[in-house]
């Protein structure tokens, strides 16, 4: 008789706080439920038990910052017949694409007391500017209930029912009361992507843009009613370069490029 | 339909200020879930209520596109303010609601249907726009050939107390749409606040049995032909009142003779595609099923949530939305709403609330739309 194949999960670490791989731990009750029926491989953030590849599931952190992660990520990909993105860093290059198109040499000079011990690349990339992607979690961080929902879909073989619409429509669907409208604060959230549940509007905050660019961000839109709310440009300017700065149309937001979503 | 006849005053009542409490105690006592106006993070939202200190007594909004603020009355009115960001949408057709659940077994799968809510809830201060928005899903819900059984129970269960509105915002819309100010049918029981200098009261209107009986043991005493002018005229006052308008003259096929009008685009340009206006739509039906499974492969569910045309999953079919711009979406939107609704269901499937507009990120006005697609139409 044929012995059931139990998948085999791996958790890669590239450019990253580790708060995405975290997510997973603080599945708790889930996680001992998971253990149960996946096969964890490699995962450094919760045990030193590596097992060798393949793997059938790769959940990859981080972004692509050093020319060894450049190399690594190649290996990951070819060991792994799933590749998932997951968080804002592995998905648009994190807050530490901030440095792209600046002179690194010179915030190396600033930031460290011995930049020659420092080797990096110039920027900082998502994976999927690297290797094939087959999907991409958002969030800064992620949603651990997303991640469930992402790990048990490719489990059963289904897709996972992870909306790209705005964070608005979550907010609606819990009753928040819009807080640009009634309260005349700039938020991102009509140009953010869901998943989050809506956290910050619900505690009186506009939204940070944590899950990036939704499905059919307008940002110029956006802009010009945030401009009408009293932003001015270097509000604006900010605001889209966060821990999705990297993400094409909050990169062309806030470099004040033309959008062409419609 | 009602109709306020002058020779029949005897369903109409009133009611002192220092008496309205024990309304909301006398649903209580027969145990309705109150579910009312009341302020949360500076708007006036509707939740269960506990008593008449709940209901935002002496405030008003001002609402104009893409902007809602409360703002104090020079008097204590309870109901001195027309409808904010909620709807009874969503107690009638919640957000998101489990519809069933499946658990493996031998050879197939059980299934066993989601609970009912069979919970008793008045709904107090529902405006005359609401009751047609709540008559308009009834059609949707109830009178097609598929017939949505939990909604049916919680629309029973669900006794209505309509508030006639007296001080329409500047969003307001409802007369071009024949649904308001006054409050016709569809209520079990309409209440009028009036107020003068030295007095507070209500006009109470008992339609039918349920609500006679809530009203058995209030202080009432009949209001004849004075309480009923003096209702009437908080109405008229709010007719008189209402700015907005939306020319809805020959609109079902003016929308469907100009999909390519210049002013799709020039939405298009302003629209965030952000779901809003659908979401607080008190008519706005459309959902989608998720099918979850858990870690196991054991236990599956249905999960029915609110859709919207402005998402690009709405209209996908074999993996690509149909609707792929902004301009095709809130073109349907638009266009169902005020057009191809009348075909489908029979009425318009506006209100003209002005939730859409207030509540719009970008601050789109539909009776703006409307008529700039008028402009320069086809015919």
């Amino acid at each position: 008789m044929a012995r059931k194949h139990i998948p085999k999960l791996a958790v890669w670490k590239f450019a990253s706080c580790d708060g995405c791989q975290l997510s997973l731990l603080d599945c708790e009750d889930e996680f001992l439920a998971l253990a149960g029926v996946i096969d964890i491989a490699n995962f450094p953030e919760a045990t030193r038990t590596k097992k060798r590849g393949p793997y059938d599931l790769s959940l990859v952190e981080g972004s692509i910052s050093t020319m060894r992660d450049r190399e690594r990520i190649q290996k990951v990909r070819r060991q792994s017949k799933y590749l998932v993105t997951i968080g804002a860093c592995a998905t648009a290059g994190g807050v530490q694409a901030l440095r792209n198109g600046r002179d690194i040499a010179e915030f190396m000079s600033v930031v460290y007391a011995r930049p020659d011990y420092i080797d990096t690349l110039a920027t900082s990339t998502p994976i999927s500017d690297h290797v094939k992607v087959d999907f991409e979690l958002r969030g800064c961080p992620i949603n651990k209930s997303q991640l469930l929902e992402l790990i048990t879909a490719f489990l059963h073989g289904r897709r996972p029912a992870i909306a790209t619409t705005s964070v608005c429509a979550e907010c609606k669907a819990r009753g928040t009361v819009c807080v640009m409208t009634a309260k005349q604060a700039p938020c991102l959230g009509p140009v953010t992507q869901a998943g989050c549940g809506a956290i910050c509007p619900a505690y009186d905050r506009s939204c940070y843009g944590c899950f990036g660019p939704m499905e059919s961000p307008n940002t110029v839109s956006l802009k010009e009613q945030w401009r009408n709310l009293g932003a001015n440009e270097k509000d604006i300017r900010r605001a889209f370069q966060t821990f999705n700065a990297g993400a094409p149309e909050f990169l062309n937001a806030a470099r004040g490029h033309a959008d062409k979503n419609n | 339909m009602r109709t306020f006849d002058d020779d029949d005053t005897n369903h109409l009542f009133i009611l002192e200020r220092a008496g309205f409490g024990a309304l909301i105690e006398a649903l209580s006592d027969a145990e309705y879930e109150v579910i009312a106006p009341t302020i949360r993070d500076g708007a006036i939202i509707y939740d269960a209520i506990i008593s008449e200190v709940d209901l935002p007594s002496g405030w008003a909004d001002d609402q104009q596109a893409g902007r809602y603020k409360l703002k104090r009355r020079n008097d204590e009115a309870l109901f001195g303010y027309a409808v904010g960001p909620h709807s009874w949408k969503k107690y009638l057709h919640p957000p998101e609601q489990l519809l069933w659940r499946a658990k493996k077994k031998e050879g197939g799968f059980d299934i066993h249907a989601a609970p009912i809510d069979t919970r008793k809830r008045a709904f107090l201060g529902v405006r005359a726009c609401e009751i047609a928005a709540i008559e308009i899903q009834d059609r949707v819900f109830l009178r097609g050939p598929h017939i949505d059984e939990a909604y049916r129970a919680r629309r029973e269960n669900t006794l209505i107390i309509a508030v006639n509105c007296g001080d329409p915002a500047a969003t307001c819309f409802c007369v071009s749409m024949s649904t308001g100010p006054a409050v016709r049918s569809g209520y079990d029981i309409a209440i009028t606040e009036i107020i003068s200098e030295d007095r507070h009261h209500f006009v109470i209107d008992a339609a039918g049995d349920a609500g006679r009986t809530v009203l058995k043991h209030l202080p009432l005493r009949p209001a004849g032909k004075k309480g009923l002018q003096a209702a009437e005229a908080v109405t008229a006052h709010a007719q008189q009142q209402m700015k907005r308008s939306l020319d809805t003259d020959g609109l079902q096929a003016l929308l469907q003779n100009n999909a390519d009008h210049p002013q799709w685009d020039n939405v298009a340009s302003r629209c965030l595609s952000c779901t809003n206006c659908t979401a607080v739509c008190p008519t706005c039906f459309c959902t989608t099923v998720e099918d979850h499974t858990d870690l196991s492969g054991e236990n599956a569910e249905r999960v029915q949530h609110w859709d919207s045309c402005f998402s690009g999953s709405f209209s996908e079919l074999g993996g690509a939305p149909v609707r792929r711009s902004t301009k095709s979406r809130y073109r349907q939107w638009m266009t169902h709403k005020l057009s191809t609704w009348i075909d489908q269901f029979g009425t318009s499937g506006c209100v003209g609330c002005g939730r859409c507009i207030a509540w719009c990120p970008a601050g789109i006005d539909i009776t703006e739309e409307a008529a700039a697609i008028r402009k320069g139409a086809n015919s």
